[in-house]
């Protein structure tokens, strides 16, 4: 039987999020699979436009619910789970959308979870980190049990535009909670790249001293068309937001270029980056770990050397 | 009678630089220190506090694993829980079983509230909570940074990717607990020795009637792809240089 796999869209104000894309990428590697996307929204009409330009999926599902105007993992569960019926996988981003949501989803199903799959070997057999990336370890899943996982969106890259999936329009009917509520969101506005999909970052950490000298990497950053990020040992100082704190706990990310400044280098910090292509650290201590994992290292005083930088860089 | 339970897993202590064994079968375990989950510390450290605030009259420590748990259950009692429940499980249990047996737990003790560490550092699921509340049939709010109860609803800020959102959920529900939630506090001696008079309830597995089959089998352990060995420079300029060559400025 060939996978028929379902991937859970992320989306927010009207558009796509690249998350998805790379879910497809990752299906797409599965052969003989088809792909199918669907969208859970108010109105799904301009995401599932969306979806469906994306290289590898075959049809487009929409299920259109005021309900759905938030994404609430109970509100979207018992949904995904009634469309998923049709398909051997269901697959979603490992995003805190998608850790949220595909467990719930696995449980509804009286199934288990694979989480961040990184590789698959097949239809019932992937890759996935454990140890905060320590080890790498191969699974096998039952198959004649539909297998719910979420992509670590990290390991691959977004699958191409160029598709022209059609666009269905899903009737659902499973009884939704009242017990859930949204009340509100704040979103740190930066008008910079967004962290998870930025080709470059720039990372500050404990070093930086203050919330104040952090600027210097923001300053950098902007030189570089970058994406900020943080040590946790920088967040927790208060030096900078939650949501750009890059890890184990944060995010993982995968950007062609990583510059750490100031930052130390702790397990959990490197299994957020390891599969960045080049990673440069700056940093005044010589036997600071970052050192082993960086392609260029540079050992002095972040506070000299990033204005001189700077300036370098034009 | 409110009561709050608390989830928490033995794993290996997030200092040690875990090891995959040469044979890849698993990773080197024996004579590691291990601790409880650091997310799970930050959920008893929440309980603890919403007790203090007289928003719960109990708290409650649960955990699945082996007798050795025990211990890690004795710093959860000296910490401040007040009674702790093994259930002992020679075998680690996947995600789905770990939230079958804790609705089997949730039947019995009726908890207002279940608090859950969002991942294991072992496993690195991030599944449980989300799990148990599905099973459960009740709100979830998982990653949580502050929690704030009103009467029969709480109020939970939630870590997510775009920044913070809050949710409000009506009890009881599952909350799971993100590293900013707070700092949990430290042991002291005479708790610890009070802690030994508390009681500790162990439990088989086998007697909970749960399906407990692993549904995945992991066939291989192995580290992770070692980087190639990068280079060292002198100054900026060499570094700028390095990045020039590589075609990244």
């Amino acid at each position: 039987m060939a996978a028929k796999i379902l991937i859970v869209a992320e989306h927010a104000g009207g558009k796509l999020n690249p998350s998805t894309a790379k879910c497809v990428a990752c299906a797409s590697t599965i052969d003989g699979a088809q792909i199918d996307v669907a969208v859970f929204a108010t109105d799904g009409a301009a995401v599932a436009a969306e979806a469906a330009t994306i290289q590898g999926v075959k049809t487009v599902l929409t299920v259109n619910n005021a309900a759905n105007a938030e994404p609430l993992a109970a509100v979207l569960a018992p949904q995904v789970a009634a469309v998923a019926a049709n398909y051997t996988h269901v697959f979603g981003p490992s995003t805190t959308f998608g850790k949220d949501l595909m467990p719930r989803v696995a449980a509804l199903l009286g199934v288990g979870q694979l989480s961040d799959i990184m590789a698959a070997e097949g239809a019932y057999k992937f890759r996935r980190p454990v140890y905060a990336g320590n080890a790498i370890i191969t699974v096998e899943a039952p198959q004649d049990k539909k297998l719910v996982a979420t992509v670590r969106t990290a390991s691959f890259q977004a699958a191409a535009q160029g598709g022209s999936a059609a666009v269905e329009a899903a009737n659902v009917s499973a009884s939704l909670p009242s017990h859930t509520r949204f009340v509100s969101r704040s979103a740190a506005a930066t008008g910079r790249p967004d962290l998870q999909t930025a080709p470059r970052v720039v990372s500050g950490g404990r070093a930086l001293g203050s919330s104040d000298n952090f600027k210097i990497i923001f300053s950098l950053a902007d030189k570089l068309g970058a994406a900020v990020g943080a040590s946790r040992a920088a967040v927790d100082a208060g030096y900078a937001a939650n949501d750009l704190q890059v890890g184990q706990t944060g995010k993982i990310i995968a950007p062609e270029l990583y510059v750490a400044v100031g930052i130390s280098g702790a397990i959990q910090h490197l299994t957020g980056i390891k599969d960045a292509r080049t990673i440069v650290a700056i940093n005044k201590d010589a036997e600071a770990p970052i050192f082993e994992v960086a392609d260029v290292g540079l050992v002095g005083d972040l506070f000299t050397v990033l204005p001189e930088l700077e300036k370098a860089l034009g | 009678m409110s009561k709050i339970l608390v989830g928490l897993k033995r794993v290996v202590d997030y200092n040690v630089r875990v090891r995959v064994k040469p044979d890849g079968t698993g990773v080197v375990t024996d004579g590691v220190k291990m601790s409880i989950n650091p997310f799970d510390e930050i959920a008893l450290e929440e309980a603890l506090r919403i007790k203090e605030q007289g928003g719960a009259t109990e708290v409650v420590v649960v955990s699945i694993g082996p007798a050795d748990t025990q211990q890690q259950l004795r710093t959860g009692l000296a910490m401040g829980a007040d009674r702790a429940i093994l259930v002992q499980a020679d075998t680690a249990v996947e995600p789905l079983a770990a939230a079958r047996i804790f609705l089997k737990l949730i039947e019995k003790e009726s908890p207002q509230i279940v608090l859950l560490g969002k991942q294991g550092i072992d496993d690195d699921n991030n599944q449980t909570g989300q799990m148990l509340a599905a099973l459960w049939d009740r709100p979830q709010a998982t990653f949580a940074s502050k929690v704030e109860l009103e009467g029969a609803k709480a109020k939970v800020t939630r870590e997510v990717d775009a920044g913070l959102e809050t949710i409000e959920v009506d009890l009881p529900a599952v909350l799971t607990t993100d590293l900013r939630l707070n700092e949990p506090r430290y042991v002291k001696l005479p708790d610890i020795m009070k802690a030994k008079k508390k009681p500790l309830e162990t439990v088989a597995i086998a007697s909970l009637g749960v399906d407990t089959a692993p549904q995945f089998k992991t066939t291989k352990y192995e580290p992770p792809a070692a980087r190639s060995k990068g280079i060292m420079v002198k100054d900026v300029a060499e570094l700028v240089a390095a990045l020039k060559q590589k075609g990244l400025v």
